[in-house]
């Protein structure tokens, strides 16, 4: 006699988002295996792919309505949570995706590489990242995490004609299997220590019971802590960071900066808000140390670098650490200055990738700073945008970036984190220096006798690269122009619980 | 004579930390990439394992229903990473991290 199996009841408007994108991208690859090279194909399959993240993004904003008039959606098993927090960084992560896809229609076909299945592993990729937005159960980040990087560990490698790329695809590779394989042994030991991968579970078991031997649970959330922190690119968990980010096409460089980043710290503000609030004595350390690690090496780092890539690739690592001090602080304020750090960093990021893919030609292998001298004097828009985006990055008032390292200063200084503070103003100036030389070099002419003058050819931008561009410039200076509801959504965003 | 003793869970628990401890300095110090392939497999096997024995210790079924979600996952890496390594491969006739070395700085 088996007792029948009961199946958990599912709420599926509440994972539609997820599985919107999944579709689309199992479409475009069974449209690709239909209709072969045709020249349909191609343009069919931006159409589903910009429809899948679209019809995603439109069921975000449903359940943004369902949510904020109830409360939050608990389903399949309490394995999936529907927050105010998971639908704020899912709309991030949407806006990320969609900029990658409109900035990758131009991208692929001056490269080349017209390949559908380049599009769908973006999406799969995508609904990883949304699962990881609203897990709420151990083993559901672990799988969000799998889904979301093995299709970027073929996108790095996506460019096949480039050894670069390939190389980044399998550092990436990996690091990452690495990085997974360490967050599971963390899963496991906090399983056996509370005997529950669900993070409410968690919470609720170590609130009632008091553990004879902390060890074994101890040594789960630092496992866990350097899974993620590897998925952030968290020192000393960076190494992959600028070859990966440097190797990989440009857009999937835009999005792995933005998507990812949010992805990640979704799973780390909420694993460890809400499953170990009662060991942050135990954890903030480590987090101080990642966020202070940071904050030094991704500024200093960059500083001597030559290629724009490699130094956009470090001053995303310091930008982390600015992440961190949010998240440093565990209280909702931190939260609140991480979450609008992320939105903000997510449009400068992908603005400022977004550049350097319409800026250089065909190769994409020419990214070095001096590829980059006079950029502003021969195409005086794109060189003007990626000034604007490096000192929007730098935190100049007047945009987004000014507003994002406001709000996570002052986290910081009510959370007495005053260490953190004095660090985190010292990086901002280290690195402004970096990104004023790269504003300084957009705006000198380049020698003439140079044999490298790569940016010779002045072509229009298309009008997809062009939108994501005007997109991602305007959504910087609106949040430094007009704060307020941003961070009024930051904060109804951080209720976790 | 050998004593008696009875085979508890935490011997497996120290297998298992055994075998991902060599995972992790395989990875780390070995060059060719199929090794630390294995060494990342290696790993995730070791995990399973810890679950198995946590399932036991802790008389709980889904520590061996987890071990499964760790196999299909496991399985998709071997496909994806196994055809990153042929299309390098197919560059270049070797396949040793030294030789990764186009990216530095």
């Amino acid at each position: 006699m088996t007792p029948p199996i009961s199946t958990p009841s599912i709420n599926w408007l509440a994972i539609s988002p997820e599985i919107a994108l999944a579709a689309a991208g199992v479409v475009m690859v069974m449209l690709r295996s239909v209709l072969r090279r045709r020249p349909i194909t191609m343009p069919l399959c931006v159409v589903v792919a910009i429809s899948g993240v679209v019809a995603a993004g439109a069921v975000e904003y449903r359940l943004w309505q369902v949510v904020d008039h109830h409360r939050a959606i608990s389903t399949v098993a309490g394995m999936v949570r529907v927050d105010l927090f998971g639908i704020f960084l899912g709309v991030v992560v949407l806006g990320a995706t969609l900029m990658t896809l409109l900035l990758s229609v131009a991208y692929l076909r001056r490269e080349g590489l017209d390949a559908p299945e380049y599009l769908a592993l973006v999406l799969l990729s995508a609904a990883g990242m949304l699962a990881m937005t609203t897990a709420n159960d151990l083993i559901v980040v672990f799988l969000a995490l799998e889904v979301l990087s093995i299709p970027l560990y073929v996108l790095a490698a996506f460019d096949r004609r480039r050894l670069s790329s390939q190389e980044a695809g399998i550092k990436y590779f990996v690091l990452g299997a690495f990085s997974s394989a360490i967050f599971l042994y963390g899963v496991a030991l906090t399983y056996g220590a509370t005997g529950t991968t669900s993070l409410t579970g968690i919470a609720s078991f170590l609130a009632h019971n008091t553990l004879l031997d902390q060890g074994t649970l101890l040594a789960g959330i630092a496992f866990l802590l350097v899974g993620l922190g590897f998925k952030v690119a968290a020192v000393p968990f960076h190494m992959w960071t600028p070859d990966v980010y440097q190797g990989a096409p440009t857009p999937i460089t835009a999005f792995m900066s933005a998507a990812t980043k949010a992805a990640g710290f979704a799973a780390l503000l909420r694993v460890f808000g809400v499953a170990f609030p009662l060991y942050r004595a135990d954890w903030r350390p480590a987090v101080f140390a990642l966020a202070v690690l940071s904050l030094v090496v991704g500024s200093v780092a960059a500083v001597v670098q030559t290629d724009v890539k490699r130094m956009l690739a470090y001053s995303s690592i310091a930008h982390a650490g600015y992440i961190l001090i949010g998240f440093q602080t565990a209280t909702s304020r931190g939260r609140e200055a991480a979450l609008l750090y992320l939105f903000v960093y997510s449009f400068m990021t992908v603005g400022a990738f977004a550049v350097l893919t319409v800026a250089t030609r065909r190769g994409d292998d020419r990214h070095s700073l001096d590829d980059y001298r006079g950029l502003a004097l021969e195409r005086p828009i794109v060189g003007g945008l990626l000034i604007f985006f490096v000192l929007a990055q730098a935190g100049i008032p007047f945009t987004g970036g000014f507003i994002a390292k406001l709000e996570v200063f002052s986290a910081a200084a009510q959370a007495h984190q005053y260490v953190l503070l004095v660090i985190g103003v010292l990086a901002a100036v280290v690195t402004a220096y970096f990104y004023l030389r790269i504003a300084y070099t957009v705006l000198t002419p380049g020698e003439e006798t140079s044999s490298a003058k790569p940016l010779e050819t002045p072509r229009r931008v298309d009008v997809w690269s062009g939108l994501v561009l005007v997109a991602c410039a305007a959504l910087v200076l609106v949040v430094g122009v007009v704060p307020g509801v941003f961070v009024h959504w930051a904060r109804d965003a951080t209720f976790l619980l | 004579m050998i004593a008696a003793f009875t085979i508890t869970p935490s011997f497996y628990l120290i297998l298992a930390a055994i075998l991902f401890s060599i995972g992790a300095v395989g990875l780390l110090v070995r060059r060719n990439v199929i090794v630390m392939f294995m060494c990342v497999e290696l790993m995730l096997n070791a995990v399973n394992l810890t679950f198995v024995s946590f399932a036991k210790a802790l008389n709980d079924v889904g520590g061996q229903v987890l071990v499964f979600f760790t196999l299909v996952v496991a399985a998709a890496e071997v496909a994806v990473g196994l055809g990153i390594i042929v299309a390098i491969f197919r560059r270049r006739r070797d396949a040793t991290a030294d030789d990764l070395r186009t990216l530095e700085g």
